[in-house]
């Protein structure tokens, strides 16, 4: 994006005289953030060093730290299977899954300090309780069909919310999410062909896969967040093209593509009022239980506590070994500059 | 079992290599969503991918992969204590590394010098346990010359896990032109080298006791094996003749 930058803009152009409290003067403030605007209204990035008005960057910050934030936590429900996973097959690919979301936690996380927020501080927050991770690792991975059923229904979900967002106006987020999609989409396959095995397999593999798309299916449906009349960041977020789409829009795009995946999959959806509606083009289904939605966000979901639990435990226990690399890293700093002064003075002595 | 030959050295020798990564990749596998910082969930699972993999192919050698990984009872596995032992704190994780990773390297860079039936998976191995190698060796400085109380647990994992390293070097049926003394002489070089530029003392306990020294390879394991092995063949187990 070709915008005023920080060196070009006020910072350099003003004196302290005729500023406002953040120093710039109403009518430059105004001449950036129309520049702004009409920047992204005609699709440009914005880029780190670009100017952008602090409530885009405070929504950015909210959004990468609560997507970076679900990567992490939601390693938990599938770790809790690495250890019984019942090939060495489905044992390598749950593995390097889980993985996967390790490494997206740290694209995100970069991308969120471009912004000028460190790691440190929104792993802080999110210990805290100040900022939320997806709502849908509240829940308990029982048996082992939930692992495919994770893969096919929450991961998909969660692709069809990311797709937009590789479009998204900040550049560093986009293009996180661009990697992140494609590794997402080969995740949302080994859970549909894990399941599928499951759903051919003997009766009790098969009764196992219902039961996880039994439970998993309505919370897939709320990942996509509170209907857009109730949805409080979506208008803005819409505007700035951070986001592109509507709440509800993703999720009727979600139904529709499930609901012929279930039937290639053997099994049913649980929802009696799901059926074709010639005249819309799409599928009805049934109202979501929004009480559930609101009640697991605050807090009372089954692993609410668990998960956020292990989440401090790991990072509490782990202080010792980051004090202990950062504590050798200034102590290899200090050599090196002790290094280079001696070395200077021998030069100078030369 | 069916289709499984441990009659030949080779076999012996593959189910051995084999054991030690399947029961090392599992252990680092439990850090999953508990490591200290988010690198180190990225290359614990990196880690213990690449010991899954070897032991696939090890295993493969000798029969089915998911029999002999989940039909087996504890004293049928031929893996040294030393990768069985829990993983404790990430010391100890560092520690069990650091022995078996120096080792498992310079023995794959053995292999892939030669023309037996390992070279060619040891010809891939000797990179990926070279940063496995890596990985320890940099913690074990940094534990080592980082605070008081990184350099106290780093001192303490290196002398809890002494006793198993004997093993190691014990004779393996089927790798019988490896030079185990030669091994012996270059892990033991290299252990020395880091240790000491780590700040720490390399133990000097015994670690050739009777039980220790040569029992995993006889099928004679440490409690909390029977234990992770439950946990890992459980669900196999649950559903007799099932694909999965």
């Amino acid at each position: 994006m070709v915008a005023v930058t920080p060196e070009t803009g006020p910072d350099a152009a003003l004196g302290t005289d005729g500023t406002d409290g953040t120093g710039m003067t109403a009518d430059l403030g105004a001449q950036l953030a129309a520049a702004f605007d009409a920047a992204v209204a005609a699709d440009e990035r914005v880029e780190p060093r670009d100017w952008m008005p602090e409530q885009y960057r405070a929504s950015l910050v909210r959004q990468m730290a609560q997507h970076a934030h679900s990567e992490i936590i939601g390693m938990q429900p599938e770790a809790n299977w690495i250890t019984r996973a019942p090939s060495l097959r489905r044992k390598a690919i749950l593995m390097a899954k889980v993985q996967d979301e390790a490494g997206h936690g740290l694209y995100l996380y970069s991308a969120a300090e471009t912004l000028g927020t460190s790691r440190d501080e929104l792993l802080d927050k999110l210990h805290s309780g100040k900022q939320k991770y997806s709502s849908i690792f509240n829940y308990p991975t029982l048996t082992w069909a939930d692992v495919g059923a994770i893969g096919w229904l929450v991961d998909g979900a969660a692709i069809t919310n990311q797709v937009p967002i590789c479009r998204c106006s900040y550049g560093p987020y986009a293009r996180a999410m661009v990697r992140i999609c494609k590794e997402e989409s080969f995740h949302q396959r080994q859970g549909f062909e894990l399941l599928m095995a499951l759903s051919q397999g003997t009766e009790e593999q098969h009764a196992m896969a219902q039961d996880a798309v039994n439970r998993w299916w309505w919370p897939s449906l709320m990942m996509f967040g509170p209907p857009d009349d109730e949805s409080a960041h979506s208008a803005q977020s819409m505007a700035w093209r951070i986001k592109r789409h509507s709440n509800d829009e993703l999720r009727q795009r979600f139904v529709d593509i499930a609901v012929p995946q279930a039937e290639s999959l053997g099994l049913t959806l649980p929802d009696p009022d799901l059926k074709w509606n010639e005249e819309r083009g799409h599928h009805d289904f049934g109202a979501i239980d929004w009480a559930e939605f609101w009640d697991v966000l605050k807090g009372n979901g089954p692993c609410n506590e668990q998960r956020i639990g292990q989440r401090r435990r790991a990072h509490e226990e782990g202080a010792w070994v980051r004090d202990a690399a950062a504590a050798y890293a200034q102590k290899q700093a200090a050599q090196q500059q002790t290094a280079k002064s001696a070395g200077q003075n021998e030069e100078a002595r030369v | 079992m069916t289709g499984t030959d441990t009659t030949t050295a080779t076999a012996a020798a593959a189910l051995a290599l084999g054991d030690d990564a399947l029961i090392l990749s599992h252990r680092l596998g439990e850090w999953a969503g508990h490591a200290p910082v988010l690198e180190e969930e990225v290359a614990l699972a990196n880690i213990a991918l690449d010991l899954l993999g070897q032991a696939r192919i090890l295993l493969s050698m000798v029969g089915d992969e998911d029999e002999l990984a989940f039909l087996r009872e504890e004293r049928s596995f031929r893996n040294l204590q030393l990768v069985e032992q829990p993983n404790g704190d990430f010391a100890h994780t560092i520690a069990r590394q650091l022995y078996f990773s120096v080792h498992q390297h310079e023995l794959y860079a053995e292999l892939a010098r030669g023309d037996g039936p390992f070279a060619p998976l040891a010809a891939k191995a000797v990179k990926e346990t070279a940063y496995h190698r890596d990985h320890a060796e940099q913690w074990t400085l940094r534990l080592g010359d980082g605070t008081e109380e990184s350099r106290a647990r780093m001192q303490a994992a290196l002398t809890a896990l002494w006793k198993f390293t004997g093993e190691l070097f014990q004779p393996v049926e089927g790798l019988d032109g490896v030079d185990r003394a030669a091994l012996e002489e270059r892990w033991l070089a290299a252990l020395t080298d880091v240790v000491e530029r780590a700040g720490l003392t390399l133990p000097d306990g015994p670690r050739t006791g009777a039980w220790a020294a040569g029992a995993g390879r006889q099928g004679l394991h440490t409690e909390s094996f029977g234990r992770m092995l439950a946990e890992m063949q459980h669900l196999h187990r649950s559903h007799p003749g099932a694909s999965w």
